[in-house]
């Protein structure tokens, strides 16, 4: 389907993603907020995501934990804040890896045509929270670096 | 890499002037003057841009003789380009299991024969 964009832009604690899906909203509002459907596509296919508790309400708690194929756990948790609904769901994260830094994220749910664009915006406490929370949390898959490179020096090249 | 230093590199790359003196020194080697050339800007200027890349780690210098020369230290970048590439791999793989997820309840709901294909493309493909 879609391609999925991120942007981190230099000196802002933020990280937006936007993705479309082949999908109604409704759908994806489920996806996002039925923990039995979120187990089954957030995070890489080799973790495991065991949802806690995900209490989809003003005020209600969430929590997950990934298990990574040699038995170690990571922990996320946090609180939604106003009643999610289609048109925006807004929580905060904290990776229990670190605690103490946390981030608010807004995920809305845009549909046209019966595709659905999805905009999610991490905002961090700081810079350094958000560069370290994608170094940490998400390290994986690092083997294209270089072709990642050669990318990077064309594109300084063109601008 | 440590997240200030992240921070620096990041920091370093958002000028455009800084970002084009990085491309001249995958050239190879250059001198102020040398890089100063191409812009109207005072080699002062150029100096302090230079500190800046120095100072992030994407730069290092060597005096020869008189001149002074600049050097690419790729490696930073490297780290960088690696970051983010961790990230858009835990999104990428996530957002190819929600298609997935969103076909198969697709056609359940709508009681599509394709449903059960759906599904057992989700279990096999671990690519």
């Amino acid at each position: 389907m879609g391609k999925t964009q991120i942007t981190a832009e230099p000196g802002m604690p933020q990280i937006i993603v936007t993705r479309e899906f082949d999908a109604p909203r409704d759908l994806l509002f489920r996806a996002h907020t039925d923990p039995e459907l979120l187990a089954q596509w957030l995070g890489p296919r080799d973790l495991t995501m065991t949802v806690d508790q995900y209490d989809v309400r003003d005020g209600g708690k969430w929590r997950y934990v990934s298990t990574d194929a040699a038995g170690n756990e990571y922990g996320f948790h946090g609180v939604f804040h106003g009643n999610p609904s289609p048109d925006g769901i807004v929580q905060t994260f904290e990776f229990e890896g670190w605690p103490g830094r946390v981030a608010l994220d807004t995920v809305t749910l845009r549909e046209r045509e019966g595709r659905t664009l999805v905009r999610s915006v991490s905002s961090f406490q700081s810079v350094e929270d958000r560069d370290g929370m994608v170094a940490s949390g998400m390290e994986r898959g690092v083997r294209e670096s270089d072709e990642r490179l050669e990318e990077l020096l064309a594109k300084l090249q063109a601008s | 890499m440590a997240a200030d230093q992240l921070s620096l590199v990041f920091g370093a790359l958002a000028d455009p002037i800084r970002r084009a003196i990085l491309t001249r020194l995958t050239e190879g080697d250059a001198t102020v003057a040398e890089l100063a050339a191409p812009f109207r800007v005072s080699q002062p200027a150029i100096s302090r841009h230079l500190k800046v890349l120095e100072h992030a780690g994407l730069i290092s210098r060597t005096r020869r003789a008189t001149a002074r020369l600049s050097h690419l230290d790729a490696e930073p970048l490297r780290e960088v380009t690696t970051w983010l590439a961790g990230y858009q791999r835990f999104w990428d793989e996530s957002h190819e299991r929600l298609d997935e997820l969103l076909a198969a309840l697709q056609g359940d709901r709508n009681d599509k024969p394709d449903r059960d294909q759906a599904v057992r493309a989700k279990g096999t493909d671990h690519g």
